[in-house]
């Protein structure tokens, strides 16, 4: 059975399914920043896949591009988990419901 | 068929690792899933004939993000008994899963009745998904967003420079 770009899509879809699962599901905020990058990861997927079809390269620069925000977002959502963690002494993200400075 | 074969033990594997990462109760272990993860992924575009890409990927993802999501969990020192709060809540997560499977079914079974292409392109440039092609594409007709790149990379410095900062604010 020969693998189409349909394939690349629909796997793209799942790990995207399963990265929104976890963002959903878990309470453990490390664990909702990787289920994040996995959300990411599946996009990034079906970029490169549209520029494989259409033998254009601008996916694959903007694959480029959503990397460097994938790493700039982890690194300041990394810092926020830090501070988080020393004022509450937990990672629940269900802790997080005081909006006062 | 060689790459029919490469593309299911790969996806299989990459599926199995997102399973782990949003189902495993330790950190760590999601961090080591998430880099099977991306390093199928990696794969999966050097089949798309991505190379240059699939380099990006490991280097960034398993060079960079994982070594920092694995440097945090090692710093914050967690102890086995302070996850509890992540315990399984058996009958919302599988409604959860099960509302978002029917969306991602009813979507692949309508992108299986269109079909885009039937099968991989013949390229007629050799450089597609080569440095020498990306690097053409970035600094001609994207050069404006590759510098503004540099902005966002440095606004997310200066960010964490400030969270990092003692004192209250």
């Amino acid at each position: 059975m020969e693998v189409t770009i349909n394939h690349y899509i629909v796997l793209g879809a799942i790990l995207f399914t399963i990265g929104a699962y976890g963002v959903f599901t878990r309470r453990n905020l490390i664990v909702v920043l990787m289920s994040l990058e996995l959300m990411l990861n599946a996009v990034n997927l079906t970029f490169v896949s549209f520029s494989q079809l259409y033998g254009d390269l601008t996916g694959q620069v903007f694959m480029i591009m959503s990397v460097t925000l994938a790493a700039a977002e982890v690194a300041i959502g990394l810092a926020f988990v830090v501070l988080i963690y020393n004022n509450y002494k937990s990672l629940d993200i269900d802790l997080l419901k005081i909006l006062k400075g | 068929m060689v790459q029919s074969v490469f593309f299911y033990i790969f996806a299989i594997l990459s599926v199995t690792g997102a399973l782990i990462v949003v189902s495993h109760k330790n950190p760590v272990t999601s961090a080591i899933s998430l880099v099977l993860t991306l390093f199928c992924s990696a794969v999966l575009f050097v089949l798309l004939q991505a190379h240059f890409v699939a380099a990006i990927q490991v280097l960034v993802y398993a060079g960079a993000i994982i070594v920092l999501f694995l440097f945090t969990v090692m710093f914050l020192n967690i102890r086995e008994d302070a996850l509890h709060f992540d315990a399984v809540n058996v009958p919302r997560k599988l409604t959860i899963l099960f509302m978002l499977l029917s969306v991602v079914g009813y979507f692949s079974y309508t992108a299986s009745k269109k079909v885009f292409a039937n099968t991989v392109l013949a390229l007629n440039d050799n450089t597609f998904g080569t440095v020498e092609g990306i690097g053409k594409s970035l600094f001609t007709d994207f050069l404006l967003p590759f510098e503004l790149t540099s902005i966002l990379i440095l606004a997310a410095i200066i960010g964490v420079v400030v969270l990092a900062k003692k004192g209250d604010f």
